[in-house]
C-alpha cells in the first residue's frame, strides 16, 4: 500500500470579541495601568473580574481598584515557552492573588529559575510597553520586594476615556491533515486522470469519491473500481456570487455529475457551453489542465441529453 | 429507576499516530466488535449517541463523517455531544430512562495526532482573559500539582509512584499506549515531569447499554448502572482550590457511590496529582484497585478517554473481577467538570 | 425501536418559561456569556424562578470554530448559573437547537431532573461563518460556491421532481419577511418589503435569489423545561410536549433523497405517532419549519407530511402557509428572517412553544393549539422535531 497522504493543515483566524462592561472596564484599565476587580454579593473582590458570580450566578457590575502588587498563590516553571505565550524565555506560570483581592489572577513570571520562585512569594505587574486594553497588557509579573499592602480596595466606576469596546484574539493552531487510506487512493489515481471509486461489499453500491466505510451499511469499501470518465449532470445551480480564494469569471455553472458506474454524483463546474444552456440529463466529460490536482471542469460530450429517469434515482 | 447496564465495550489500540486511518477506519471496527458482542444489528439498537471535538480533529462538522462508521441506514435516533464519551453515555442512559428505548450505541473517538494537543486545548478557555496568554494543558496541571505539594498533600515521589504503578497496570491491558518500566523523564512543566503526563494518542472506544430483560439477554454478567451524575465548577482557576474536587464529590454523592464501598475505581487523571485529588474527593480506601486498566496515564484518547474509564470498569464486572466499580470521567482545565457512574454486577 | 412492556410512563414535559435575544448581525456590546445570559435571564424572569431553581443546563450550538472557543460551555458555566449542577453540551450541526430541547426535556421526562434550562447560541460576529464552514482541508477541492451553491441544486432537483412555478420561492420569501415585522426579536426587519423587491432581487445561486436566502446573525434562545408538578406552579400558561423525536441519516449516500430526506420523514411519523396525530395538516394549527432558503418551505411541508409529494408548492401558492391561512408556517419570520446558526432550531421549537401559549404577540396564530416545531441540519442529514400542545397530553 502506498504511504498515505500528509499535508499541514492551519487553521487561523482573526477572531473579533466583542466585550461586556465589566470586561471592557477591566481591560482598558490595564492600558492605563489600573487593575479593576469586581466586588461580589458577598464582598469577595474577584480579580480579574467576571461578569457573573460563580457562587451565586448574580450579575456582577460593582468595580474597585487593587494594587498592581501581590503574592504568587501556586506556580509551576516552564522551561521551554511556547508559542503566543507571554515571554519567550523560561519562566513560571503563577496565579497571583494582588494586593486588595480574593482570587488570583493567571498569568507569566519573569524569573532567574524555579530556585527563585516560591508560593508566598511577592511579585508585582511588569507593564507592556505598548498597551492596547488587553491581558497582554500585562507583560508579565516580577519579584518584587515590597510587603503586602493592606489598603481596602477603592470603589471605580470603570469609565476611562475612550474604552475599548473589544479585542482581535489571533488564533492559530498547525495540524498534520491526512485523509486517510481510502482518499488517499482516490487522490493518487487522479494524479493518473482516473478516477476511482470503492464498491460497498455488502450493497454493492460504488462510491465516488471513497471515504473508507459504506455509509448505509457500516462497512469497508475496499474494491477499486474506475470510473466515468463521462457522466451526467443531474442537478445544477448557476453561480453568480464570487466563491472566496476563487477565480472563475461569473456566471458559472456549479454541477451534480453522476460519473458513469458511480452511484452518486459529485461536483464540478460545467463549461465549455454557455450557462444557460445547460440542463439536467446534460452528458459531460473532464477538461484537465496541466498539474491539476482535479478535472478544472467539465465539458459537453455531445452525446444526446440522459433520460430522466436513468438518473433521477441520483439526484 | 428502569434497570439499565452496559452489555458490551470494545476499544481500540491506541496509538501515537494513525495517519493510515480515517476517524470512520478508526471508529468502525470498533462498533463491529461491541454490536458482534451482543448479535444486534445497527437496526436492533434504540438509541445512538457519540462524543468527540471539532477542535481535535482541525475541521468543523468532523463527527458527520464518523457516522458512516454506523451504516445509519434506515435513518436512526441519533445524538452528539461535543464532549467526552461519557457524557454520550449520560444521554443514552437518560434516554433509556425514559423507557422510550431498550438499547443504545455509544462511542467515541480522539484522534489527538494530527495537532499539538497541548495549544488545542488552550482554545477551551477564557476566550478574553486566559486563552490569548496561550497556557497549555500541562502548565495548568503543573499549578495544581504544586498547589497539591504546597498543602503537603502530595509530593514528587508520590506522584512518581502514581506513574508507576499505571503503567505497570498497564502491561495487562494489551490496547494501551505506554506500559511498563517508564522512566519519569525531565520536568515538562515543574513540577510535572514527562511521567507524570499523560500519552498523546488516538483510539476509540463503544459500549452498548440495555434496559432490563434485553440486558439479561445480551449479556451473561450486565454492569448495572446503578447511578451517574456529572457535576461542573466554576471555570477559572484562580476561584477554585485546586486541590479539591466538590463537583467529583457532588457527582459521586448523587450517584451513589458512597452508599457501600466499592472494589474497583477506573479514574480519568490524566495526570498524576489529579489522581491524588480525585482520592481524596472520592473518598477511596487503600484497598480500592485503582486503574487496573493504567488509566489515563496509559492511553489517553481526548473525547473517548472518560467513556474508556467507565467500558474498562464495566468490562471488570463482565468478567467478574469486580462486584461494585465506580467510573469517572473528566472534562476542562483542571478537573473543571466530572461525570461519575457506579456499577454493579449481579451476586455470583 | 420497539419498547418493552414494563417501561416507566414517561413524565410529561412542559415548557414554562421562553427567552430570546433581539437578534442582529452583531452584538457589540456583549461578551458571548452576555449574550447567553440574556436569553436565559429572560426565560428565567418569564417562568418567574430564579438560578437556584434550575437542576441542570443542556447547552447547543453548532461548530465550536465559529467563535473560536473550544467546547465554550466550560466557559459559559458561570454565566448560566451552572456550578455545582450537570451542564451538557449537544452538537448536531444545524439541527442543534432542536436537539438540545431534546435532550433537555428526556431529562424531565426520565424524572431525572425536575427543572431544566436549555439555551442555543451562535455569536457568528466573533468570525466569519463561511470560514467556520470551509476551513481548507488538503487534497480536497475548493467549495466552488458558496452556502447556496449547496442549497440550489437541490431545490431545483425539487422544481423539476415536482414542476412548481419559479415565483414560489419568492412568495415565501415575502411572506416570512413580513411575519418578521410582527416578531420584535426577529434579526431582519425590512419595512417597505413588497414582492417585486424580492422578486427583483439578485439571483445568486440560480434558482434561488438574495431575499430568499438567510441573514447571519448573533443571538440566544433559552427554555425553561419542567415536570408536571413545576407548570403547576407556572405564572404562565405552559405549553406541553407531545412528542419529540431525532433522526439521522448518512451525509451522502448512493440512493439519498436530498429534495425529500428519509430521516426527515421517520422523525415527524414517529412525533406524530407520540403525538397521536393521524392527519397532520388538520389536526396541526401551525409549524415553525427550519427554512433557509425559501424554497424548503415547499420542500419540508411535503417531507413532513402537510402535503404529498408535488403538493408543497400548492401549499404556499394558495396562500395556506401565510400568517392568516389554514397552516401558517414560520410566523416568527423563520430562519430567512433570523439565523444564529446553532440557535435557529431552538427558536423554531420556542415559537411553536410561544403559540400554543398565547403569546406570540403580534404574530400570534388564534387558537393555536398544536404547533410543530422543525430543525435540520448537517447535508440534509440530522432533523430533530417537536409537537407542542396547549392540553397536557392525555395518554
Amino acid at each position: 500500500m502506498p504511504e498515505v497522504l500528509k499535508a499541514p493543515l492551519v487553521v487561523e483566524f482573526p477572531f473579533t470579541r466583542s466585550l461586556g462592561p465589566v470586561q471592557s472596564a477591566f481591560l482598558t484599565g490595564l492600558r492605563e495601568r489600573t487593575v479593576l476587580g469586581v466586588k461580589t454579593t458577598d464582598g469577595l473582590v474577584m480579580v480579574p473580574p467576571v461578569e457573573y458570580d460563580p457562587v451565586t450566578a448574580d450579575e456582577l457590575r460593582d468595580l474597585v481598584e487593587v494594587e498592581p502588587t501581590g503574592t504568587v498563590t501556586t506556580w509551576a516553571w516552564n522551561p521551554e515557552p511556547r508559542r503566543g505565550q507571554p515571554l519567550d524565555t523560561p519562566f513560571a506560570w503563577v496565579l497571583v492573588k494582588l494586593d486588595g483581592a480574593d482570587t488570583g489572577l493567571l498569568h507569566a513570571l519573569d524569573a532567574a529559575g524555579p530556585d527563585a520562585v516560591t508560593t508566598g512569594m511577592r511579585v508585582r505587574v511588569r507593564w507592556a510597553a505598548e498597551r492596547t486594553g488587553a491581558i497582554t497588557d500585562i507583560a508579565c509579573f516580577e519579584p518584587y520586594e515590597g510587603a503586602a499592602a493592606h489598603t481596602e480596595p477603592t470603589a471605580h466606576d470603570g469609565q476611562f476615556d475612550d474604552a475599548v469596546s473589544g479585542i482581535v484574539a489571533a488564533a492559530r493552531l498547525d495540524y498534520v491533515y491526512s485523509p486517510g487510506r481510502a482518499q488517499t487512493a482516490y487522490i493518487n489515481a487522479l494524479a493518473d486522470r482516473r478516477t476511482v471509486g470503492e464498491r460497498c461489499p455488502s450493497c454493492r453500491k460504488v462510491y465516488v469519491p471513497p471515504r473508507g466505510a459504506c455509509p448505509t451499511c457500516g462497512v469497508a469499501t475496499t474494491d477499486r473500481v474506475e470510473v466515468g470518465p463521462a457522466g451526467t449532470v443531474t442537478t445544477f445551480c448557476i453561480v453568480n456570487v464570487k466563491a472566496k480564494n476563487l477565480d472563475i469569471e461569473l456566471p458559472y455553472v456549479y454541477a451534480h455529475i453522476a460519473l458513469d458506474g458511480a452511484d452518486l454524483a459529485l461536483h464540478g463546474r460545467i463549461a465549455g457551453i454557455p450557462y444557460d444552456q445547460v440542463r439536467m440529463g446534460l452528458r459531460v466529460e473532464p477538461v484537465w489542465t496541466e498539474g491539476g490536482r482535479y478535472p478544472d471542469h467539465y465539458r459537453p460530450t455531445g452525446e444526446p441529453d440522459a433520460d430522466y429517469d436513468t438518473y433521477k434515482e441520483l439526484v | 429507576m428502569r434497570e439499565v447496564a452496559i452489555v458490551a465495550f470494545a476499544q481500540s489500540d491506541h496509538l501515537r499516530t494513525t495517519d493510515e486511518l480515517s476517524e470512520v477506519d478508526m471508529v468502525m471496527p470498533v462498533l463491529h466488535q461491541v454490536l458482534a458482542q451482543t448479535g444486534l444489528k445497527t437496526s436492533d439498537i434504540g438509541f445512538t449517541c457519540s462524543g468527540s471535538s471539532d477542535y481535535l480533529a482541525g475541521r468543523a462538522f468532523s463527527f458527520t463523517m464518523t457516522l458512516d462508521g454506523v451504516g445509519a441506514w434506515p435513518p436512526i435516533s441519533e445524538s452528539h455531544v461535543e464532549m467526552d464519551g461519557a457524557w454520550a453515555m449520560y444521554e443514552a442512559w437518560v434516554k433509556l430512562l425514559t423507557g422510550e428505548v431498550d438499547t443504545a450505541l455509544v462511542y467515541s473517538y480522539g484522534k489527538s495526532s494530527p495537532g499539538s494537543v497541548r495549544d488545542v486545548l488552550t482554545r477551551q478557555l477564557d476566550p478574553y482573559y486566559v486563552a490569548p496568554l496561550w497556557p497549555d494543558s500541562v502548565a495548568l496541571a503543573a499549578l495544581q500539582a504544586q498547589a497539591l505539594i504546597d498543602a503537603g498533600e502530595t509530593d514528587e515521589p508520590a506522584l512518581a509512584g502514581i506513574a508507576a504503578r499505571s503503567r505497570e497496570s498497564a502491561s495487562a491491558n494489551s490496547h494501551a499506549q505506554v506500559k511498563g518500566s517508564v522512566p519519569q523523564g525531565d520536568y515538562e512543566v515543574q513540577p510535572l515531569r514527562k511521567g507524570d503526563c499523560p500519552p498523546v494518542g488516538d483510539g476509540a472506544v463503544a459500549v452498548i447499554l440495555a434496559a432490563g430483560d434485553k440486558a439479561r439477554e445480551l449479556c451473561e454478567r450486565p454492569a448495572w448502572i446503578r447511578g451517574m451524575d456529572h457535576r461542573i465548577e466554576a471555570h477559572s482557576l484562580g476561584v477554585r482550590d485546586l486541590t479539591d474536587s466538590p463537583s467529583t464529590r457532588l457527582a459521586a454523592e448523587r450517584a451513589g457511590a458512597f452508599e457501600r464501598p466499592v472494589d474497583t475505581a477506573e479514574l480519568h487523571a490524566p495526570f498524576t496529582s489529579q489522581e491524588v485529588v480525585l482520592r481524596k474527593a472520592l473518598q477511596l480506601a487503600d484497598d480500592v484497585t485503582v486503574n487496573p486498566s493504567g488509566g489515563a496515564l496509559a492511553a489517553n484518547p481526548i473525547m473517548a478517554a472518560g467513556l474508556l474509564r467507565i467500558g474498562e470498569a464495566a468490562a471488570r464486572i463482565h468478567r467478574g473481577e469486580s462486584d461494585r466499580a465506580l467510573a469517572h470521567a473528566t472534562s476542562g482545565p483542571c478537573l473543571q467538570q466530572n461525570l461519575v457512574a457506579v456499577l454493579e454486577g449481579d451476586a455470583r | 425501536m420497539s419498547s418493552t412492556g414494563h417501561a416507566t410512563h414517561k413524565e410529561p414535559v412542559a415548557v414554562v418559561g421562553i427567552g430570546q435575544t433581539k437578534h442582529v448581525a452583531a452584538r457589540k456590546d456583549v461578551s458571548i456569556a452576555g449574550l447567553v445570559r440574556e436569553a436565559a435571564q429572560r426565560a428565567l424572569e418569564d417562568a418567574q424562578l430564579t438560578w437556584a431553581d434550575i437542576d441542570a443546563v443542556v447547552i447547543g450550538k453548532a461548530p465550536d470554530f465559529f467563535e473560536g472557543v473550544m467546547m465554550p460551555e466550560l466557559y459559559l458555566a458561570d454565566a448560566l448559573g451552572a456550578v455545582g449542577k450537570p451542564m451538557l453540551r449537544v452538537h448536531t450541526a444545524g439541527s442543534v437547537g432542536g436537539s438540545t430541547a431534546l435532550v433537555a426535556s428526556n431529562l424531565v421526562a426520565s424524572r431525572v431532573h425536575r427543572t431544566v434550562l436549555t439555551l442555543a447560541f451562535e455569536k457568528q460576529s466573533e468570525s466569519n461563518a463561511m470560514w467556520g464552514l470551509s476551513l481548507p482541508i488538503p487534497f480536497t477541492q475548493p467549495l466552488l460556491a458558496g452556502a447556496g451553491g449547496f442549497f440550489a441544486p437541490h431545490v431545483r432537483a425539487y422544481m423539476r421532481r415536482t414542476g412548481a412555478p419559479d415565483h414560489v420561492g419568492s412568495l415565501v420569501a415575502y411572506k416570512d419577511r413580513r411575519n418578521a415585522l410582527k416578531n420584535p426579536y426577529a434579526h431582519l426587519h425590512e419595512h417597505g418589503i413588497t414582492l417585486e423587491k424580492v422578486q427583483s432581487s439578485p439571483m445568486l445561486w440560480d434558482p434561488v435569489r438574495y431575499s430568499e436566502t438567510c441573514p447571519s446573525s448573533d443571538g440566544a434562545c433559552a427554555m425553561i423545561l419542567t415536570d408536571r408538578a413545576g407548570a403547576a406552579r407556572s405564572p404562565q400558561p405552559p405549553a406541553w410536549m407531545h412528542g419529540g423525536a431525532m433522526r439521522s441519516e448518512p451525509t451522502m449516500f448512493a440512493g439519498k433523497d436530498f429534495v425529500s430526506p428519509q430521516a426527515g420523514k421517520d422523525c415527524a411519523a414517529d412525533v406524530y405517532r407520540q403525538a397521536g396525530i393521524a392527519d397532520p395538516r388538520r389536526e396541526i394549527d401551525a409549524v415553525e419549519m427550519y427554512v433557509p432558503f425559501s424554497w424548503y418551505e415547499p420542500m419540508w411541508l411535503e417531507n413532513l407530511g402537510f402535503a404529498d409529494e408535488g403538493g408543497g408548492w400548492k401549499l404556499t401558492e394558495s396562500g395556506v402557509t401565510e400568517l392568516d391561512g389554514d397552516l401558517p408556517v414560520n410566523m416568527s419570520g423563520g430562519v430567512l428572517s433570523t439565523n444564529p446558526i446553532g440557535a435557529s432550531g431552538m427558536i423554531r421549537f420556542a415559537e411553536a412553544a410561544l403559540q400554543v401559549r398565547g403569546q406570540a404577540g403580534e404574530h400570534q396564530v388564534d387558537g393555536a393549539r398544536k404547533v410543530l416545531g422543525h430543525a435540520y441540519g448537517g447535508g440534509s442529514q440530522f432533523f430533530s422535531m417537536w409537537l407542542v400542545g396547549a392540553q397536557q397530553p392525555t395518554s
